[in-house]
């Protein structure tokens, strides 16, 4: 991609289905081009986002974490914008006592007509993510000291 | 598990800028995938069979499409690994167009990154499990919110197709937008003529209820199961005894009152019905401008009444409704011209807006069907119509095309020569858009036979001299400026979304635009659908739009909701929370969270609290996934565990990738 010097870094980015997601995908149809660093993950809504996710992608080698979700008032669920609000509020505080540059985490409300300016949300905050270069890898994915260790004992399958 | 991975093509939307067979070559790698193989439409019949083949034959218990976005084909692909007797929720879907292909030229990043987002969508389909739909009774009921043509048009679908409907107006009466125009275009019918008989049908068809002067107070439930409060906001008028004879109109002493019917072009009275054909025919009090309500004095309607009516002392009343799915309909506003100072709207008098215009061509308007001008009464010499009046304008935010306003305009013009035989007019224009049917022959009949002047060029400003209101603009076909004074000026005014949309939109959990006209589930295939279940749209609340099309909306979202409602059950989404009773500890966190009230906390046989989800009111948000410390709770098909897996496969590939 033009004037970005470096190679590719890692993104990861959790969209809210109805709203976000939606956003990129009419960013998409639109053909509106974005650099190739972001990895997006669906989830049902913003009020999903438990913050440690946040915290398991940026010390498990992303270099930055993007969250969008619906606009204050047009959550599909009616609140879980505002949970996800006050949560990452709260996140974003403390990412520096943990020694991550709170830069490489932002959250942003997209709607699903809004593909011009998802287009310039991850435009932007790739650039950020570019200035600030590669984070520091913390854990190995493989050992997984925050994973929940839920599922599969729990819920046969 | 074994798993297939299926990377479409879609023809060349996806293979020319990501490089499949690589993706497909790469995906064979992943643990437990047994089988991965490009495919040309993995949407389309062949494709769609090669993928229940690969399950058949290869006993394959888990699939993965790499395609476009879930949000357009995931339904079409879990029916189709449901035909081959795979649960539906043993798939997954990685977009790789609209997220990598369309947004990207780089093929060879788009390829890592396409191949990357198959690798997510492998580990997370590790961690699924199978999940059972559950099925739930219907309300046979439908509300219509907006009794406007389009709301007309779908409440009588509806009740034709045996539902009991339920259909909610705000103002005292229905007939909307449409109601206040004289005529339509381009056959130049009468609107009342053709509108009036539906209202009608509406008041007497047995399978309707109105609400009048009402709205819609909160909404909860889900599809099939919407529970709807709707404010009945107080008439002071007993409608059951009103018999709509109008003696209260006509010795009501407030005269003063703004007609809102009439556009404000003349005023009323405090009580009145606000046209002669109104749907309910029924009197209401204005109390901003009722002198006994305001002052406590005179009572003269009260006394006039001959069965008793009046009753100031009514309050506001609240009515709740169960219905299955709710059309909104409640179409747009025009926009305000006072906001062009240039146009001088609202200081010169003999400037109006197209939709007073309209009233005063109506032979039950302000003026009895006369034209004349607003300052002193006379017939006008010379009327000029300005077009694009907060349409198609950056500057008042405002960029989109309103649609109906050209045709409105060469109608308005074509009435004018009825009405004013020798009058000159004419009309300035940006472009003329006239795409239906019979219209753009309708504009030129009304430039050669009615002799309208077309001059194509943007009005910079209109001012007073005298008597005369000069309009400044240019004909740019000509090159030359343009002054013309005019006897009265008409501002072809757009429209905007109704007041009050915005907070409808809140109540329905639907989204808007950023315009605030509502959003359809998808703008070609799901053009009336929202993507709340159950909710959909008609008219002019989804995007501006004229009255044919408004009636096709109206009965195309009436076929919708009889579509759903057919169904003696629906079938639930099972991705819903499900708590983990050994590991709840009872703290009701979930509870306080849950902006549905699904979760309640129950007494186990030990005496101790533990949560429990009620299926069929949750919505699967997860708001409680999280907020639980224990991660007792979880959301099915979005689990820690889950969302996880998919975190973890993107940063191992970190390191691959660099």
């Amino acid at each position: 991609m033009s004037g970005m010097a470096c190679s590719e870094l890692k993104i990861i980015g959790f969209l809210c289905n109805w709203c976000s997601y939606g956003g990129a995908d009419t960013a998409g149809v639109a053909r509106f081009r974005q650099p190739t660093d972001l990895r997006i993950i669906r989830l049902p809504c913003t009020g999903r986002m438990d913050p440690l996710f946040v915290l398991k992608a940026l010390l498990g080698g992303a270099d930055g974490v993007l969250v969008s979700g619906c606009h204050p008032f047009d959550c599909h669920y009616s609140s879980g914008n505002f949970m996800a609000r006050r949560r990452l509020e709260v996140l974003a505080r403390f990412l520096p006592v943990l020694g991550i540059d709170p830069r490489r985490f932002v959250y942003t409300w997209v709607s699903a007509a809004e593909g011009a300016k998802w287009q310039a949300v991850v435009t932007a905050f790739t650039e950020t993510i570019h200035e600030l270069g590669p984070a520091p890898r913390v854990l190995d994915p493989d050992d997984a000291p925050l994973r929940f260790k839920e599922g599969r004992e729990i819920w046969p399958t | 598990m074994k798993i297939g991975v299926f990377v479409c093509l879609c023809g060349s939307n996806i293979a020319a800028t990501v490089d499949v067979e690589t993706v497909a070559e790469s995906a064979r790698g992943l643990p437990d995938v047994a089988y991965a193989k490009a495919e040309m439409y993995a949407c389309s019949e062949p494709g769609q069979a090669a993928i229940r083949a690969a399950i058949e034959e290869r006993g394959l218990t888990g699939v993965v499409v790499a395609s476009c976005s879930p949000r357009m084909h995931e339904n079409t692909f879990r029916r189709a690994v449901e035909r081959a007797g795979l649960n539906p929720y043993l798939f997954e879907m990685a977009n790789i167009r609209e997220h990598v292909s369309w947004v990207s030229l780089d093929k060879a990043a788009n390829t890592r990154k396409a191949s990357e987002l198959v690798r997510a969508a492998v580990e997370k389909l590790r961690c699924n499990r199978g999940l059972q739909r559950s099925r739930f009774d219907v309300h046979k009921r439908a509300m219509v919110v907006g009794g406007g043509v389009a709301g007309i048009q779908a409440a009588l679908d509806l009740a034709e197709g045996g539902l009991t409907v339920a259909l909610v107006e705000r103002e005292s009466s229905i007939g909307g937008k449409m109601a206040k125009l004289d005529k339509t275009f381009p056959t130049v019918d009468c609107s009342t003529c053709i509108l009036g008989p539906k209202m009608v049908d509406v008041a007497q068809h047995p399978n309707i209820t109105l609400y009048a002067h009402s709205e819609v107070e909160s909404v909860s439930g889900y599809v099939g199961n919407f529970s709807v409060k709707v404010r009945r906001r107080a008439t002071f008028v007993d409608w059951t005894k009103c018999t709509g004879c109008g003696l209260c109109m006509e010795k009501c002493p407030s005269r003063k009152g703004p007609d809102r019917f009439n556009e404000r072009l003349a005023t009323t009275t405090a009580i009145g019905i606000p046209f002669p054909q109104a749907i309910p025919k029924k009197a209401t009090i204005d109390p901003d401008a009722c002198l006994r309500l305001t002052k406590g004095k005179c009572g003269v309607c009260a006394k006039v009444c001959p069965t008793g009516a009046i009753d100031f002392e009514m309050a506001d009343e609240m009515i709740e409704e169960e219905v299955g799915a709710i059309v909104a309909a409640t179409g747009y506003d025009v926009f305000d011209p006072a906001a062009c100072a240039e146009y001088g709207a609202g200081r010169h008098p003999d400037v109006i807006n197209s939709l007073q215009y309209e009233r005063m061509l109506s032979a039950s308007g302000p003026t009895r069907g006369h034209v004349v001008r607003p300052s002193d009464g006379r017939e006008p010499g010379t009327v000029v119509f300005v077009q694009c009046v907060g349409s198609r304008d950056l500057s008042l935010g405002r960029p989109y095309c309103s649609g109906f306003c050209c045709m409105a305009t060469a109608k308005q013009a074509v009435l004018t020569r009825d009405h004013v035989p020798d009058a000159e007019i004419i009309v300035f224009y940006i472009d003329i858009r006239a795409p239906q049917k019979g219209y753009e022959e309708f504009v030129n009949r009304a430039r050669e036979e009615y002799g309208v002047r077309y001059c194509r060029g943007r009005v910079s400003s209109i001012y007073r001299v005298g008597d005369k209101t000069v309009v400044r603009g240019a004909d740019t076909l000509l090159g030359a400026q343009m002054e013309v004074e005019a006897d009265l000026v008409v501002l072809a005014v757009g429209g905007q979304p109704s007041e009050g949309a915005r907070a409808l939109a809140e109540k329905l959990r639907i989204s808007s635009d950023q315009y605030g006209f509502f959003m359809e589930g998808h703008p070609k295939l799901r053009p009336v659908e929202t993507n709340t279940a159950g909710v959909f749209l008609a008219g002019a609340c989804q995007g501006l739009k004229d009255i044919p099309s408004s009636v096709a909306q109206g009965s195309a979202a009436a076929a919708k909701a009889l579509v759903l409602l057919s169904r003696d059950k629906l079938e639930s989404d099972p991705q819903v929370a499900r708590v983990n009773p050994k590991r709840c500890i009872g703290c009701g966190k979930c509870v306080s969270v849950c902006p549905f009230g699904a979760i309640r906390l129950v007494e186990t046989r030990f005496g101790t609290q533990v949560a429990e989800v009620v299926e069929a009111v949750c919505q699967g948000c997860g708001v409680c996934n999280v907020a639980c410390m224990d991660k007792a709770i979880q959301l099915d098909h979005f689990t820690d565990d889950q969302i996880l897996a998919e975190v973890n496969a993107l940063c191992r590939e970190w390191r691959v990738a660099n």
